[in-house]
């Protein structure tokens, strides 16, 4: 098959971007997303030019450093997909399909398609961790959590922290990213020590980035390659207002 | 030279004891004196990274990934293994020491693999503690499956994304103590040099992946963890980025390599199915606790496979090794899944696959059931493939997985070059010649929680008077220009061929002459081409940019420099192994119905290398390998 691209160009973060055309013929529609940019890639150099820069490690969908906006949806036009594991047979023949990087303030562009998401792992350090020692840990069965519960706190803690949540929000929100760890954490025993602290935290961490504020339009949900739900942003509020109430007593 | 393996004196259960015992200590007010540098933030490198925070040392944490959370341990499906014998069905820390030391074909160390069970048990505690969902029986305790290569179910999981899970549980750790300012964090950083002064490992040289920019960094000790290098087959079940170079560059230093040649081929990845390819896909072992797995009885079956009725089908583990059937260990199954396959049996396109069939549990379980169990990788298999697998069998094939060989460590995990330390993958130790299932997360773990950060306190406890390691030191200088000459020569060659040419060039002679199978002829053969190959690299290669900036090109370039040097070693050290054991099987070696020909009496060894300079033959070093508790027999799973 064949494919018309217009990728985004961009030397680094300060320099100016634009859109870049390039035409691929005979793909095979099996190939991956990636595959294709990667035989991209190789006509690039082969003739001397730059190739385009982008993020990606494991492709199989876990590690979630792939991202970039296809046609204007987050990781493609797939459900709960990564961008990795996006084949060419979900475009058709001679498509026109425009690649950009996910934009938002608090992850900078670093150069083409790559950006940097850091801010992540600084709202992970400000609370999004159970505090205890190497070596301390009681015995496993000592904490018996039902299945049901273990399950839901799966549900959260799934987040691959790939950032597309905050790529489709309008306002570049990390309500998603961050009530998923905070949810997690909650419903298990052995996060309810710390959940005032960590709320509060984590909260204020992601408005010291810049991330927006959740206007509740629920993208974010849609883009989720992990499908995680809206409804940890509900508990994350609940959470946070519990945490100022308690606060105040 | 002589390799003293540091193993503790007394009975085998008591060894790990009698070392902490007697390990020294370093004073709390020290700790802060004292610099580290961790390599690798997967499973042995974040734990790692993080135990030593919280004890107080300064710890610099490096990995190439944008975030530590990236790193490879991520993409472990299956589970991992402790024996807690929370199912009553015979466990314990000693079945487990002989599960994993003949599931290794008798060529690991029997003190070593006797801790890693030891510490399993506590690894399970300290992952629960930190939150890690892991699967529950409906009454709140803690769940077990099998795993290929036991008859027990120890192996606890996080659905199929255990590796992730057990990864975000030490990440957090570790990103809990950047917070605190006791881990600095050096993400889009890769190590290219290791810098020795005195003889001791006192620093890196690495490359800011951001601004191209190479930075010193100088440490009281250096711990690599990152790794293991298989994806130097090019296809392979590994992410993209990982290779070989650390352990590699600090092999030219001194250190020596371990087993090198033992690379695990695993047998339910998804098979190949273009020349465009970048990886093969891994689905999870756990599969084969309900799936079967057949070819047709006849010779190019061209029917589907539904089409295809039940006295027709060839249920080959099962029909070999009826004791074990589907869940034989990984070496075996690959190997006779590859049997099959040769012999004309294979299914797919290519025909170079087997079939992983649900039907029957999908009859007796209910589809609803087996969704449960493993609804994410059905998913991701017609994800990929875009076919059902509830409607017809997953197509799986072997593929380059994990490497039991790397950096030749004693007891204390420590190299051939004092204060450098290799962790988890990057380690030869534990394993032996072939990995069980869901014992890579737990080497990993133990690794980087419960051993290191004794061992290592031990190494810098005669460490609190040496004072501030500097970073100019010529020997940093000296490293600094290698490096950035190699970057440079790499650009100015400006040939016609990619990088990914070379390396998949190379990935391509690696399986044909030293993958599942080895002959004399073809490792020798694979030698000579390799050196060929490395010429033309050198003459031809196009990095297209510059050394100074963002280059993810480059990056690449290094990586398969390497490459090319550990692939001839990896034939050298199949060529001296006159045996088939695990990962390497000898086709000269084999008895008559096709099973692997161990020999111990000759080989009853780890086979240890030093670097000798380029096209100069490595020198061969052996530890002998001494079982005082249990005695080797030969490895049956029928």
């Amino acid at each position: 098959m064949d494919l018309h691209l217009k990728i985004w160009r961009q030397k680094d973060h300060q320099s100016e971007g634009k859109l870049v055309n390039y035409d691929l013929t005979a793909l095979n529609p099996h190939m991956s997303f990636l595959e294709m940019l990667d035989t991209l890639n190789e006509k690039l150099i082969v003739k001397g030019d730059e190739p385009v820069e982008f993020d990606h490690d494991c492709r199989e969908g876990i590690c979630g450093q792939c991202g970039m906006m296809i046609n204007g949806l987050a990781h493609g036009p797939l459900k709960n997909t990564t961008t990795c594991q996006l084949h060419l047979r979900s475009f058709k023949d001679g498509e026109t399909v425009l690649i950009e990087p996910f934009r938002a303030e608090a992850f900078p562009v670093k150069k083409d398609l790559k950006v940097d998401r850091s801010a992540f792992d600084r709202i992970i350090s400000s609370g999004g961790f159970v505090s205890i020692n190497t070596g301390q840990a009681p015995d496993a069965t000592a904490i018996p959590i039902t299945h049901q519960i273990a399950e839901e706190a799966f549900d959260s803690a799934a987040c691959i922290g790939c950032g597309a949540c905050v790529a489709t929000c309008k306002n570049a929100s990390a309500a998603l990213f961050t009530s998923a760890k905070i949810t997690h954490m909650v419903l298990l025993p052995q996060g309810k020590e710390e959940r005032s602290n960590r709320v509060l935290n984590m909260v204020k961490q992601m408005d010291a980035e810049h991330f927006g504020h959740c206007s509740n339009t629920e993208a974010c949900e849609v883009e989720c390659p992990q499908g995680i739900s809206v409804l940890n942003i509900a508990r994350m509020n609940y959470e946070y207002n519990r945490a100022l109430f308690l606060r105040k007593k | 030279m002589i390799l003293d393996s540091k193993i503790p004196e007394g009975p085998l259960e008591q060894k790990w004891d009698n070392y902490k015992k007697k390990a020294k200590l370093v004073n709390p007010a020290n700790r802060k004196k004292l610099d580290v540098i961790v390599v690798g933030t997967g499973l042995a490198g974040s734990s790692i990274a993080a135990s030593l925070g919280e004890m107080g040392y300064n710890v610099k944490s490096f990995c190439f990934q944008d975030s530590p959370r990236r790193a490879h341990s991520v993409a472990a499906q299956g589970g991992v293994n402790a024996a807690k014998n929370y199912k009553n069905d015979g466990d314990s820390v000693y079945r487990m020491f002989v599960d994993t030391l003949k599931g290794g074909d008798f060529r690991a160390r029997e003190a070593n693999v006797y801790r890693m069970a030891e510490c399993s048990l506590n690894l399970i505690d300290q992952a629960v503690a930190q939150g890690v969902p892991f699967g529950r029986e409906y009454g709140g305790y803690l769940n077990n499956r099998s795993f290929g290569g036991v008859q027990v179910s120890r192996t606890f999981y996080a659905r199929g994304q255990t590796g992730q899970q057990l990864l975000l549980g030490s990440y957090q750790a570790l990103m809990r103590q950047v917070g605190k300012g006791s881990v600095q964090l050096f993400s889009r950083h890769e190590m290219l040099d290791l810098v020795i002064i005195e003889g001791k490992a006192r620093g890196i040289i690495v490359r800011n992946l951001d601004t191209g920019e190479i930075e010193s960094h100088a440490a009281h000790a250096v711990v690599l963890a990152t790794g293991g290098y298989g994806k130097i087959y090019y296809l392979s079940t590994l992410a993209m980025g990982c290779n070989g170079s650390a352990i590699w560059r600090a092999h030219k230093k001194g250190a020596l390599m371990a087993s090198p040649s033992w690379i695990q081929v695993h047998p339910t990845s998804l098979p190949q199915s273009g020349d465009y390819q970048s990886k093969l896909t891994l689905m999870s072992e756990s599969l084969r606790n309900d799936g079967r797995i057949w070819v047709p009885l006849k010779e190019n079956e061209t029917r589907k496979a539904n089409d295809i009725p039940e006295n027709e089908r060839d249920y080959y583990l099962e029909r070999r090794y009826p004791a074990f059937g589907n869940l034989a260990p990984r070496d075996i199954s690959s190997r006779a899944a590859k049997e099959r396959i040769d012999a004309g049996f294979g299914i797919g396109p290519l025909k170079n696959a087997v079939y992983l069939d649900f039907s029957k549990a999908i009859n007796e379980q209910g589809k609803e059931k087996i969704q449960e169990k493993y609804g994410n990788l059905f998913d991701m298999y017609l994800k990929i493939t875009g076919y059902d697998a509830y409607q017809e069998p997953m197509m799986i094939s072997p593929s380059a997985h994990f490497s039991m060989g790397g950096l030749w460590v004693d007891y204390e995990l420590m190299t051939t070059i004092p204060g450098l330390f290799a962790l988890g993958e990057a380690n030869f130790a534990d394993h032996g010649a072939n990995r069980l299932g869901a014992n890579s997360l737990l080497q990993a773990s133990v690794d980087g929680y419960f051993i290191a950060p004794y061992t290592i306190a031990n190494y810098l406890s005669n460490e609190i008077h040496t004072g501030k390691i500097s970073t100019g030191d010529p020997a940093f200088k000296k490293a600094e220009n290698e490096v950035k000459n190699q970057i440079n020569g790499f650009i100015k060659i400006n040939g016609t061929k990619t990088v990914d040419h070379f390396h998949k060039t190379l990935g391509k002679l690696l399986y044909d002459y030293c993958g599942l199978a080895r002959n004399k002829e073809g490792l020798e053969f694979a030698i000579e081409e390799i050196r060929k190959l490395k010429q033309e690299f050198y003459n031809d290669v196009k990095v297209s940019g510059q050394g100074d900036t963002m280059n993810t090109e480059l990056e690449k370039a290094g990586r398969v420099a390497d490459y090319f040097e550990i692939g001839e070693l990896m034939c050298y050290d199949a060529l001296t192994r006159n045996e088939s054991c695990g990962a390497h099987f000898r086709e000269e070696y084999q008895t008559a119905d096709g099973e692997a020909l161990r020999n111990d009496s000759e080989f009853q060894f780890i086979s240890t290398w030093a670097w000798k300079g380029e096209n100069n033959e490595p020198e061969l070093i052996k530890e002998p390998l001494i079982f005082e508790e249990i005695q080797p027999t030969v490895r049956s799973y029928k």
